[in-house]
């Protein structure tokens, strides 16, 4: 599109984020993080296939500080992900579409995502 | 396309300052973003001390205020001025909105006034809508009959059918929701955007209209109508209170509803 070298106004840099856009760009942050997480769970069946020995070497780097976060990172992902993906299911079908209704749905399935990741921790320690 | 940062020619330096005359106690701040196409310069952000004790409620008084007694190069669209007319639609305090229709005590803190999101700017908070306009027009917002209007009277609706278009044709084309919503930012070459599409869906389910068929086969396509991702902006921002969001998504039930 030609803009007769007009400037472009600002848009993200301005825009106040409603808490929808917020989990909007979070379910697809969460999308992209899961698909990568997915290599780790090949790495972790590789690391299995391939005997003791490899798992050992598996286990050891998912047992890091750093391995621990990415692990709780990925399974809020997964969390969020699933309880947002039901949100939308919801939308298919026409409801929720109310602004008070849109609002509150966000942030109960941003709450969900954060009790399922807790809980799912608390429950393996 | 995605660009997450403004061209070159568009990021925004620092502006003037406007100082209040001495003696003015009830100042409020509005930052404006300008933008002067005769001079190479990029846009800025210029600020106003405005006396809030001689000023009208709106925001688009300020502006009025601004542009007669402190800087008339200052330049807006505005018109009726009962949010009626859609013409000062602008970005304020980070939400599209009519400055005409938002008051200023509402706003908390500096008033930040920049044009509608994500167009190509005319004038400081004029942005040219000619895309916009173009998809309007694309959807064919008008009546489509192919049946013949009966002799003696005009082509009457039930109560329950005018009350399906009532709240889509209120709709005032102030383009404040799609230029809120981000799939507009990034493809609104090929994305009809929300104000289009709640368009489109008064016309979907007016029990007149013989073109149904035609205008979802149009909509029939990756981006037209399937790039809303359901963000909500639209609805969330839309200074008239209509819910461009749920048009949209009922659009997307009748495409999957005539395939059975």
């Amino acid at each position: 599109m030609s803009n007769n070298g007009r400037p472009l106004s600002p848009h993200l840099s301005i825009y106040r984020w409603p808490i929808t856009m917020t989990t909007s760009i979070l379910h697809r942050v969460t999308g992209i993080a899961l698909s990568i997480g997915s290599i780790v769970l090949v790495a972790w069946l590789f690391g299995v296939a391939m005997g003791a020995e490899s798992y050992a070497i598996f286990l050891s780097y998912m047992d890091s500080i750093l391995g621990r976060v990415l692990l709780i990172g990925w399974s809020f992902a997964f969390f969020f992900h699933l309880s947002n993906g039901v949100r939308h299911l919801v939308w298919d079908s026409g409801r929720g579409f109310e602004k008070s209704t849109a609002n509150a749905s966000a942030w109960f399935v941003l709450i969900l995502a954060v009790i399922l990741t807790a809980l799912f921790w608390w429950i393996r320690l | 396309m995605t660009e997450f940062r403004l061209p070159k020619n568009s990021r925004i330096s620092k502006g003037k300052h406007f100082p209040a005359a001495d003696g003015v106690s009830n100042i409020r701040k509005f930052a404006v973003y300008r933008y002067d196409p005769s001079s190479d310069d990029n846009p800025r952000v210029d600020t106003y001390d405005v006396d809030m004790d001689n000023c009208g409620p709106m925001v688009l008084d300020a502006l009025i205020k601004i542009k007669n007694e402190i800087d008339p190069t200052l330049t807006f669209r505005r018109s009726c001025r009962e949010g009626i007319c859609g013409s000062c639609a602008m970005n304020i305090d980070g939400g599209n909105t009519l400055a005409c229709t938002r008051a200023n005590d509402e706003l908390k803190g500096d008033i930040k006034i920049y044009p509608l999101p994500h167009l190509p700017v005319v004038k400081d908070l004029v942005a040219d809508l000619t895309n916009f306009y173009a998809q309007y027009a694309s959807v064919k917002p008008w009546l489509q009959s192919r049946t013949p209007p009966p002799p003696d009277q005009e082509r009457l609706q039930s109560k329950e059918n005018q009350e399906l278009i009532n709240e889509p044709a209120a709709c005032i084309l102030c383009a404040c929701c799609s230029t809120s919503c981000p799939s507009y930012w990034w493809n609104s070459d090929r994305y009809l955007g929300p104000a289009a599409l709640l368009a489109s869906y008064r016309w979907l389910v007016d029990s007149r209209d013989d073109a149904t068929g035609e205008r979802l086969d149009e909509l029939e396509d990756p981006f037209k109508l399937y790039r809303c991702h359901t963000i909500m902006n639209c609805t969330q921002t839309c200074p008239k209170g209509l819910n461009p969001a749920k048009a949209i998504a009922e659009t997307k039930k009748m495409m999957v509803e005539r395939k059975h």
